[in-house]
């Protein structure tokens, strides 16, 4: 099982704040997770549509789209950043 | 051997002089301290409030990460960050950088850089809370601090 956190404007339009995922065999990059995950609803999609502009980390670290994410316990996804 | 950072993030405010008086009191290889503040602006008059939510855990690990480049790239004698969370009213700190060293020059650098990376790197979202007590948009990214961050590789 891997563990999805989403913050602002995502967890906002798929509702959720986290869930536990069972992971497709072949979901093996960030960018097949950000594919599988536009195919589970209307608010996924909403969420996912420009995926490009999604940043990712694993286990609380920044990943690109090409990344592989065997291993991962924890993946978050959240627009971009804006602190400071 | 460099200097460990110390990073907080609180939803409680914070006093810059006490921050500033940790790295400085009861030592004399101090010659210069640089501060930085950032803090909620009113949008012209329209914004209520701003609503920062941050990523618990992974915010403070890549400020970390941040500040301990920031340390092993000049010679500072200390280097602290405090990002706030929650709810915060126009006028009110965010952000603050505090970095310290021998000169002037490092200080000042440590402390831009610093905030640059933050800028585009600390997991913090902003939403806006308008005055006419419409929950406004997420703040959105701007290119020009992605730009920032890139100016320091």
């Amino acid at each position: 099982m891997t563990r999805l956190i989403y913050f602002a404007w995502i967890r906002e339009r798929i509702g959720k704040l986290e869930e536990e995922v069972e992971l497709p065999s072949d979901v093996t990059t960030v960018s097949d997770l950000l594919q599988w995950l536009r195919g589970r609803g209307e608010g996924y999609e909403a969420a996912l549509q420009q995926p490009k502009i999604i940043r990712v980390a694993i286990n609380q670290e920044h990943v690109e789209h090409r990344e592989p994410i065997a291993g991962a316990r924890e993946i978050a996804l959240f627009p971009p950043m804006t602190g400071g | 051997m460099s200097v460990a950072p110390m990073i907080r993030i609180q939803a409680e405010d914070f006093d810059t002089s006490a921050e500033i008086a940790r790295l400085t009191s009861g030592r004399g290889d101090v010659g210069a301290v640089v501060t930085f503040s950032g803090l909620c602006r009113d949008e012209a008059g329209t914004l209520a409030a701003l609503e920062i939510e941050h990523y618990p855990g992974m915010a403070e690990a890549e400020i970390g990460r941040i500040a301990v480049q920031a340390c092993e790239r000049w010679p500072l004698t200390g280097l602290t960050a405090v990002h706030r969370f929650g709810r915060i009213l126009p006028g009110q700190n965010i952000v603050l950088v505090v970095a310290a060293s021998a000169h002037r020059q490092a200080a000042f650098e440590a402390a831009h850089f610093l905030m640059d990376y933050l800028k585009s790197r600390a997991p913090f979202w902003k939403k806006e809370h308008r005055i006419d007590g419409s929950t406004g948009e997420w703040v959105e990214a701007k290119e020009s601090d992605e730009e920032a961050a890139a100016r320091w590789r």
